[in-house]
């Protein structure tokens, strides 16, 4: 089934304060959207707000996975569903093993009774994990505990490689990544495009986006998306900054609900 | 406030009981001394908490217990623990008196003693004479005199000079019988150079009338002795569990603690490691689950005498529904234990917003080339994990069950010994509600 992913005048605030103040956005299976901004611009706050993150208040707006509402879903419900975020910051959980974590989120998608073998668990994890070049023990550490900033980015991806999700969001995936992990990563989610799935990946730099190229671009300010274009528009951005854009529209201070 | 210690028993009754049991004068001296005592101590303070207003008044009256010959005949509510165990060196006590007794002939031959601690009174009297009540004093409170003065069944277990015992040597303590006192005392006496795990179980029957659990253990690891002692309490509701548990280390002797706490009533556990001779190392781990309207108190102490000694300490406490548990650890490094090493960790998750937790690391420190450390914490559920759990598919009940096994996990996987292992991990599930 072909994805079909669209947001509608979302608004969502944390403890009172409006951070989204009307995205709407549309995507289809296989293209790959990337929303750009300077910091404070309510851009991760769209990526947590989509998942569902307890500490975000959808206050408006409708958000649609090939017709069904997900802002109607628990967020185990989304991510069975078929939506994906690659976290900014993950959290470590101590005493989880990576690898029954992985196993449990692959078997949370299927139906009690036809889990996936061991076997055949450990075959597919071994063989993404050398994709990511991963060292192989990753696979038996506590999950994230002690994993660096890289490390974490990449397990992600390795999250995102074995759960095959129809909708991807790659928040700040490029973070704290070197040239050679940047590679690596790029190079995953690359090898993960498809016609039925859509990426939106959130980065304020240019540089994920030499890799991974674009479909559409879309820069954020004060909680709204407030130019879209082709990845020319990433381009200029990167050589020109963020300024001009803010003269044409008139906008003064970018940010938004930030703290004089 | 004093509170009156109401004795279960009078003077008279004791002596008859003592000498009806064959048991030498200066034992029942013994009894009747802390029997004295009972009547003048107060009752143990404890950290944060009213011993006073928990059901501890409940000892009963001695009753004897009818022997079995055959495993066949245990009741069954421990039949699960003792199954394929007829040749296993095997103690069980049930209510005021042991009803089973095996040592395997092979390490009979190698001189190793393990029997009921009433019998060994008589049959190994001067080894008995020469340790019991040494390290658990009945002069220490009230609910130590009761237990010198009352102690029943228990187990004794003696291992001889460089004798090294691979498997397991194991007890079963049963509670089963209303108004049976229920205090069994256990020594261990690893001589030189000797090494030896001990694990026991603490069991209760269908009876749902409140009894006392009052026991003491005593272990002494001689010079080079390895001891590793495992206990496990499952005690029901009706039970009020007070646990002394005490090891004293000479020169260059281990001691390891495994501590499964998963009785569901009120307990007062306090277990602790002398570390008396220079090279000494102890290690605890102690793992508890509190449910319904328990009332725990939870004490693991180290105490450093002797130099480069080591010790480590580690709690893991989950808290659910109404339960309440105060954790303590104290480790104290004496003057003159230079090269001393004292680290101990407590860990609390509450899961319900009526469940308490505290958690106290004490370090009392007289010496001044030593290390010493310490880290506690007391949390619920973190909504972050959840979150990002659930962000992968997982549902909610899931992720939370695997984020309280997780806690758990990095102490439980350390557990030496795969059976109890696994026999701790499904106690935990049971106490969870899973």
């Amino acid at each position: 089934m072909a994805t079909n992913f669209t947001i509608e005048g979302l608004k969502a605030s944390i403890e009172g304060k409006e951070i989204l103040k009307g995205i709407n956005l549309e995507m289809k299976g296989g293209e790959i959207h990337a929303i750009m901004g300077p910091n404070g611009t309510g851009k991760s706050t769209l990526a947590s707000a989509l998942m569902g993150h307890p500490k975000y208040e959808v206050t408006e707006g409708v958000v649609t996975l090939n017709g069904e509402d997900v802002l109607d879903m628990a967020v185990d419900e989304r991510a069975r569903a078929g939506l994906f975020l690659a976290m900014q910051y993950p959290s470590e959980i101590t005493g989880v093993t990576n690898s029954d974590f992985l196993r449990s989120a692959i078997n949370a998608r299927r139906e009690e009774g036809s889990e996936i073998s061991l076997i055949r668990f450990i075959r597919q994890m071994e063989a993404k994990m050398k994709e990511l070049d991963m060292n192989p023990e990753f696979a038996h550490r506590y999950l994230n505990e002690g994993f660096s900033g890289g490390e974490k980015k990449r397990n992600e991806i390795l999250q995102m490689m074995l759960i095959e999700p129809n909708l991807v969001i790659l928040d700040e995936i490029d973070s704290g990544l070197d040239i050679d992990a940047l590679k690596i990563v790029a190079s995953g989610v690359n090898a993960m495009r498809s016609e039925d799935r859509g990426f939106l990946i959130i980065t304020h730099y240019q540089r994920l986006l030499n890799y991974v190229k674009p479909d559409f671009v879309h820069v954020m300010m004060q909680g709204r998306i407030v130019k879209s274009g082709g990845p020319e528009l990433a381009e200029r951005l990167e050589a020109e900054g963020y300024d001009w854009v803010k003269e044409e529209l008139g906008i003064e201070d970018e940010t938004v609900g930030q703290e004089a | 406030m004093t509170t009156q210690t109401i004795l279960p028993v009078n003077a008279e009754g004791l002596s008859e009981l003592s000498k009806r049991s064959n048991e030498p004068a200066w034992l029942t001296e013994k009894r009747l001394n802390a029997l004295e005592m009972a009547a003048e101590l107060a009752l143990p303070k404890l950290e944060k908490m009213r011993i006073e207003r928990w059901d501890i008044q409940n000892y009963g009256s001695h009753k004897v217990s009818d022997a079995v010959t055959s495993l066949n005949d245990v009741p069954a509510s421990i039949q699960e623990l003792v199954k394929d165990k007829e040749d296993a060196s095997l103690v069980i006590q049930r209510n005021s008196g042991t009803i089973y007794t095996k040592l395997s002939p092979e390490l009979a031959a190698q001189g190793v003693i393990f029997t009921d601690l009433q019998t060994a009174v008589k049959e190994h009297e001067e080894l008995v004479k020469a340790h019991l009540f040494t390290v658990t004093t009945p002069e220490e409170s009230s609910v130590t005199a009761l237990h010198a003065a009352l102690w029943n069944g228990g187990v004794f277990l003696y291992v001889p000079k460089n004798v090294e015992i691979s498997v397991p040597l194991q007890a079963v303590m049963l509670t089963d019988e209303e108004d049976a006192t229920f205090a069994p005392h256990i020594l261990v006496i690893a001589d030189t150079n000797s090494s030896v795990t001990y694990v026991d179980n603490y069991v209760s029957g269908d009876s749902t009338k409140a009894i006392v659990h009052n026991g003491a253990v005593e272990v002494f690891a001689k010079t080079g002795a390895k001891v590793r002692y495992a206990t496990i309490h499952q005690l029901g509701e009706h039970v009020t569990d007070l646990s002394y548990r005490r090891a004293v280390l000479d020169n260059d002797a281990s001691m390891e603690w495994i501590v499964g706490e998963m009785n569901s009533g009120d307990t007062m556990s306090d277990t602790n490691s002398i570390l008396k001779g220079s090279g000494s190392t102890s290690d605890s781990k102690i793992i508890a689950i509190g449910s319904g309207s328990q009332k725990l108190n939870y004490s693991t102490r180290a105490v450093h005498h002797g130099k480069n000694t080591s010790s480590q300490m580690i709690t893991r406490a989950v808290m659910r529904e109404h339960a309440t548990a105060i954790i303590n650890g104290i480790t104290k490094i004496e003057k003159g234990a230079t090269k001393s090493d004292g680290q101990q960790t407590e860990k609390v998750l509450m899961l319900s917003p009526k469940a308490r937790g505290d958690a106290n690391p004490i370090l009392l420190i007289d010496e001044d080339d030593v290390t010493a450390g310490h880290a506690a914490s007391v949390g619920q559920v973190n909504p972050e994990q959840v979150y990002y759990l659930m962000s992968r598919g997982i549902s909610r009940e899931i992720a939370e069950s695997l984020i309280i096994y997780g806690f758990l996990a990095p102490v439980v996987s350390e557990i030496p010994l795969e059976g109890l292992q696994t026999q701790l991990q499904s106690l935990i599930e049971r106490k969870l509600g899973q």
